[in-house]
C-alpha cells in the first residue's frame, strides 16, 4: 500500500484473493486519490468480487445467458474502528456499467470519463479465448469493471454523483432512476456535434491539439497490442515444441542404459519449459489490458474535443445570429439595404411599408437583439465554463495517464526479467542432466 | 582436368554458379550409404585383395594400435577438411576442399600431405571401405542434397554444413583403429589428383560388382535362420534408436522454424513502441527504452536460433543418417550367416563334392566369425562416441540458451535500473512466483 500523507482513510479493496496485476491497479489508483481534491474512496471501499451466470428473457423475450458482477462496498471508518462489517452487496450486469457510463458522459460533459473494459474480446492472440463465456475472459472483464469503478469514485467530480452512489448501494430501481433523470434527451445527437465540428471557425486550439494527438494514441497504441499479441502467438509456439522434447527425451531413456536417467530428469525440465508459457502470457495480458484502457480513453478524450466544439460553434451561430439582427435594425433604421432580403425586393416591388410597419419590426428587432445579447453572454460564459472545468481534467488526466503507463512500462519490464530469469533456471537445470548423460 | 575458376567459394559466400551439375552425379546412386552389398567376396573380411591390407584379423590387429581409448594425446594422424572452392568444367561444375593430412603413421612415407577432394571421392572412399569391413559401422557423409528447405545446392551455408560433415567423417575413421588402416583411406589422403583416378579404375569391374549384388540379394531374400540373441537385441535397439533420433531431429527444426517466425515479429514489435515515442512527451524516453531492449533481445534471439542451427541440428541429423547406417551393417552381417547357413544346408541335403564344399563351408564360417566380432567390438565405439556426441551437443544447446537468457535478463534489467525511482516497492513484487 502506498503510504502518503492522509490518505490512513483510504483502503483498497476487499477482495482477499488479489494477483499481483489487480494489487497493482489498485495501488495504482489509490495514488490517483492523493491528490487534494475529496473522493469517494476517502469514505468507501469498493470491489467488484465474483462474477455468476444468470438466465433471463431479454427486451425481446428470448432467453440469454449473461454474466453478473458482484459489487461491494464498505464505509471506510468501519475497518479503521478494528470491526470489519461485512460488505454491502448487490449484482449488475455490463449493460448496467454501460448505462451508469452514458449518463455520466451527458451530464458532465466536460470529464474525461473512465472508459469501460471491451464487451467482448478483440485484440487477442489466438490461443486466449474470444469468447465471452471463457473464465480468463471474465475474470479480466471483472478486474477491468473493478478498475472503472475506482477510477469513478477517485474522480473529484464524479465521485459525487447520486446515481454513482445509488449505483454502488441499491439494486432496485436504479435503472427507473436514471431514466428519469432525462439524460438521454439532454445527450447531444451525433449529427449535431459532427456538423459543429465541420463548421466551428475558431475553437481552442488546445482542443484541436488534443484531438490530433487522441487519434494518434489510438493508432499507436491500436498497432502495438495486434503486434503484441502477434508475438505472444509466436512465443507460444517455441515454448510449447519443446514439450515434445519431454515426450521423445522419456520414450529414449527407456532404451539406454547409461543416458537413461540424465535424458528423463532432462525431459522433465524441458516439460515444465513447455509449461511455464501459460502463466507467462497471461500475466502479460494484464499488461495488454492497461494499455487498452488507455486506447479506449482516446475515445472519451474525443467527446470533450467534441463537446468544445459543439458549445463554440452554438457561441459562434448565438453571434453570428445577433450580428445580423443588428445589421438589420441598422438597415431598417437607415432604410439603405446593404443585405439582401426578400422583403426588401418585395417591397420596393411592392411599394415601402408605412411608418407604423417599420417602427413595430424595430421593435421586433431590438427585443430580438437583447435576448440575442443574453444569448450570446450565456453561450459564452457557458463556453468559458466548459473550456476552463475540461482543461483542468485534461491535465488531470495526463498526468494520470503519464503515470499509469509509466507504472505499466515498468511492469512490462519486470515480466520479462521474470521470464528470462526462468529460462535460465530451466536450461541451467536441463544442462545438469545432460551432464549426467 | 577441371580448370579452378577464380570465383573461391568461402563459407560466407553465397555462389552464383549455376546449380545443374547433374554430370557429377551420373555414375552414383541416390541411396549414398545405404544398401551397400558385399561386392566380392575374396576382397571381404577374411581375405584381402589388395597387398597393404593384411590377410587375417589378427594380423590386422598387430598393424595398427588397438585403441580402446580415442584421446587425441594419443592421436598419431590429425586431418582437416576446409578452404571449399568451385570448379568449372565445360560439362559440369563442382566443390571441391582441401584435405590437409598430418601425420606420423609409418605407413605414410610423408609426415604431411595436402589434396583437394571432392565429394564424389569421399563417396568412393566410404563404398570401399564398407566393401572391405562389411560389419564395421563406418560414420555417415552429409546427404547429397539436403533436402528441406534448401534449393541452392552452391549456398554458403550449405557448403559449410558439408565441409563440416566431411571433416568429421574423415576424424572418425582417422580414429578407427582397423578403419585408418586401410590402403584406399592412405590413398584417398596422400594421392594427387590424377593418382586418385587411376587407383579408383583398380578393383573389380563393374560386371563382376553386379554379380555378386545378385548373390547377395539372393541371400538375404533368403534371410537368417539363427541370428545370435545378441544381434536381435541390437537390431531392436536400433529399430528404437532410429525412430528415437528421427523425432528429435523433427522436433529441433521445428523448434528452429518457430523460433524464426518469433524473431520475425519481435523484429516489428520494437518499431511500435519507437512509433508511439513520436507522440509522448513525458513517456517519449521510456518507450524509446523499451523499444531498444527489444531489439536488443532480437539479436539474442538470433544469435541463439544461429546456434541451434549450426550445433545441435547437423549432429541430430548425422546420428539420423548413423541409424541407417547401422540398419545396413546389420543387415550385411545377416547376410554373411545367410550365405553359410544356405551351404550349410546345401551339404546335407545335396549330392555335390562333399571336400570342397565343406572347404568353402568353414570359410564361410571363419567369415561369419569374423563379422561377428568386427560389429561386437565396433559397436561399443559406437555407442560411447553416439553417448559423446550427443551429450556434448545437447549441453552446448542448454549452454547457449543459459546465455541467451542472461543477456536478455541484462538488457531488461539495465533498462529497469534506468527507470525506478523507488527501488523497494519494486523489488516485492521480483518474489512473485
Amino acid at each position: 500500500m502506498m503510504a502518503d500523507s492522509g490518505s490512513e482513510e483510504i483502503a483498497v479493496i476487499g477482495n482477499t484473493d488479489l494477483t499481483s496485476a489487480e494489487l497493482e491497479n489498485n495501488i495504482k489508483n489509490t495514488m490517483v486519490e492523493i491528490e487534494k481534491w475529496t473522493s469517494l474512496l476517502r469514505k468507501m471501499e469498493i470491489s467488484v468480487g465474483e462474477a455468476e451466470k444468470r438466465t433471463g428473457k431479454n427486451t425481446v423475450n428470448m432467453q440469454e445467458i449473461y454474466t453478473v458482477y458482484l459489487i461491494e462496498t464498505r464505509p471506510v471508518d468501519a475497518v479503521t474502528e478494528g470491526i470489519i462489517p461485512a460488505p454491502d452487496s448487490l449484482w449488475r450486469r455490463y449493460s448496467e456499467f454501460e448505462l451508469l457510463r452514458n449518463y455520466l458522459l451527458v451530464t458532465y460533459p466536460f470529464v474525461v470519463v473512465a472508459p469501460l473494459p471491451e464487451k467482448r474480446a478483440e485484440i487477442v492472440w489466438h490461443k486466449l479465448s474470444a469468447d465471452n463465456m471463457d473464465p480468463d475472459f471474465v475474470e479480466r472483464r471483472r478486474v477491468g469493471l473493478e478498475n472503472f469503478l475506482l477510477r469513478l469514485a477517485s474522480h473529484p467530480v464524479l465521485c459525487n454523483d447520486k446515481i454513482f452512489y445509488i449505483f454502488l448501494t441499491e439494486e432496485k430501481g436504479w435503472k427507473e432512476m436514471v431514466y428519469e433523470t432525462g439524460f438521454q434527451a439532454k445527450a447531444d445527437s451525433r449529427l449535431k456535434a459532427m456538423n459543429a465540428a465541420f463548421r466551428v471557425k475558431n475553437p481552442d486550439k488546445r482542443f484541436t491539439e488534443l484531438k490530433h494527438y487522441s487519434d494518434e494514441l489510438q493508432a499507436v497504441v491500436s498497432q502495438l497490442l495486434r503486434v503484441r499479441a502477434r508475438v505472444a502467438d509466436r512465443l507460444y509456439g517455441v515454448y510449447k515444441v519443446h514439450g515434445n522434447y519431454g515426450r521423445v527425451f522419456s520414450e529414449w531413456s527407456a532404451i539406454e542404459k547409461e543416458m537413461g536417467d540424465g535424458l528423463q530428469s532432462a525431459g522433465h525440465h524441458m516439460d515444465a519449459y513447455a509449461a511455464s508459457v501459460d502463466d507467462i502470457l497471461e500475466e502479460e495480458e494484464h499488461y495488454a489490458d492497461q494499455l487498452k484502457e488507455y486506447l479506449f480513453y482516446t475515445e472519451a478524450l474525443r467527446a470533450v474535443c467534441r463537446k468544445h466544439e459543439l458549445t463554440q460553434f452554438e457561441l459562434e451561430m448565438a453571434a453570428q445570429d445577433l450580428a445580423s439582427k443588428k445589421q438589420q435594425k441598422e438597415e431598417l433604421v437607415t432604410g439603405t439595404v446593404r443585405t439582401f432580403s426578400l422583403k426588401g425586393m418585395t417591397s420596393k416591388l411592392f411599394g415601402q411599408e408605412t411608418a407604423e410597419q417599420r417602427e413595430a419590426k424595430l421593435q421586433v428587432l431590438e427585443q430580438q437583439i437583447e435576448e440575442g445579447e443574453e444569448a450570446v453572454k450565456e453561450k459564452n460564459t457557458e463556453s468559458d465554463e466548459f473550456v476552463k472545468t475540461a482543461w483542468i481534467d485534461i491535465e488531470h488526466f495526463k498526468d494520470q495517464k503519464d503515470r499509469d503507463l509509466k507504472e505499466a512500462l515498468i511492469s512490462y519490464a519486470i515480466m520479462q526479467i521474470s521470464r528470462c530469469k526462468k529460462g535460465i533456471q530451466v536450461w541451467t537445470n536441463a544442462k545438469e542432466c545432460f551432464n549426467k548423460m | 582436368m577441371s580448370r579452378t575458376i577464380d570465383a573461391v567459394v568461402s563459407p560466407t559466400q553465397t555462389n552464383t554458379i549455376p546449380a545443374d551439375i547433374s554430370g557429377q552425379m551420373l555414375d552414383l546412386d541416390e541411396d549414398d550409404d545405404l544398401e551397400v552389398f558385399s561386392k566380392d567376396l575374396t576382397l571381404a573380411d577374411g581375405n584381402m585383395f589388395n597387398a597393404s591390407m593384411p590377410t587375417s584379423p589378427g594380423s590386422m590387429v598387430n598393424q595398427c594400435k588397438f585403441e580402446e581409448d580415442e584421446e587425441s594425446d594419443s592421436k598419431d594422424i590429425f586431418i582437416t577438411v576446409d578452404n571449399p572452392e568451385s570448379h568449372v568444367t565445360a560439362i559440369e561444375t563442382f566443390i571441391t576442399y582441401r584435405v590437409l593430412t598430418k601425420t606420423t603413421r609409418s605407413e605414410f612415407d610423408n609426415s604431411e600431405y595436402e589434396v583437394r577432394r571432392r565429394y564424389q571421392d569421399f563417396l568412393w572412399l566410404k563404398g570401399k571401405l564398407e566393401d572391405a569391413h562389411s560389419t564395421l559401422i563406418v560414420h555417415p557423409l552429409p546427404e547429397k542434397f539436403v533436402v528441406k528447405g534448401m534449393v541452392e545446392r552452391f549456398n554458403g551455408d550449405f557448403i559449410e554444413t558439408r565441409r563440416k560433415a566431411l571433416h568429421k567423417f574423415l576424424n572418425r575413421i582417422a580414429d578407427h583403429p582397423i578403419l585408418s588402416c586401410s590402403e584406399d583411406f592412405k590413398v584417398f589422403l596422400s594421392a594427387q589428383a590424377w593418382e586418385l583416378t587411376t587407383y579408383k579404375k583398380q578393383g573389380p569391374g563393374f560386371l563382376s560388382r553386379m554379380g555378386e549384388t545378385v548373390r547377395a540379394v539372393a541371400n538375404s531374400v533368403r534371410g537368417v535362420k539363427n541370428r545370435p540373441e545378441e544381434f536381435t537385441a541390437i537390431q531392436e535397439y536400433v529399430e528404437d534408436f532410429s525412430n528415437k533420433i528421427g523425432s528429435l531431429d523433427k522436433v529441433t527444426q521445428r523448434i528452429v522454424k518457430e523460433q524464426k517466425e518469433y524473431l520475425e515479429e519481435l523484429k516489428e514489435y520494437g518499431p511500435t513502441y519507437t512509433l508511439w515515442s513520436g507522440s509522448e512527451e513525458e513517456l517519449a524516453e521510456q518507450l524509446k527504452g523499451v523499444a531498444g531492449c527489444i531489439e536488443r533481445c532480437c539479436k539474442e534471439t538470433e544469435e541463439q536460433v544461429g546456434h541451434l542451427s549450426d550445433t545441435l541440428v547437423p549432429v541430430l541429423h548425422e546420428y539420423v543418417l548413423c541409424a541407417e547406417t547401422l540398419k545396413a551393417v546389420l543387415r550385411r552381417r545377416d547376410n554373411i550367416q545367410a550365405e553359410f547357413e544356405a551351404k550349410n544346408e546345401a551339404l546335407a541335403t545335396k549330392k555335390v563334392d562333399r571336400d570342397a564344399l565343406k572347404e568353402e563351408i568353414d570359410k564361410l564360417e571363419d567369415r561369419v566369425e569374423w563379422a561377428n566380432n568386427a560389429l561386437k567390438g565396433d559397436w561399443g565405439r559406437w555407442q560411447r562416441s553416439m553417448r559423446g556426441d550427443l551429450k556434448s551437443a545437447f549441453l552446448s544447446t542448454a549452454e547457449k540458451n543459459v546465455d541467451y537468457y542472461e543477456k536478455c535478463l541484462a538488457v531488461w534489467e539495465t533498462f529497469l535500473l534506468s527507470q525506478r525511482t523507488e527501488p523497494s516497492e519494486e523489488t516485492d513484487r521480483d518474489n512473485t512466483p
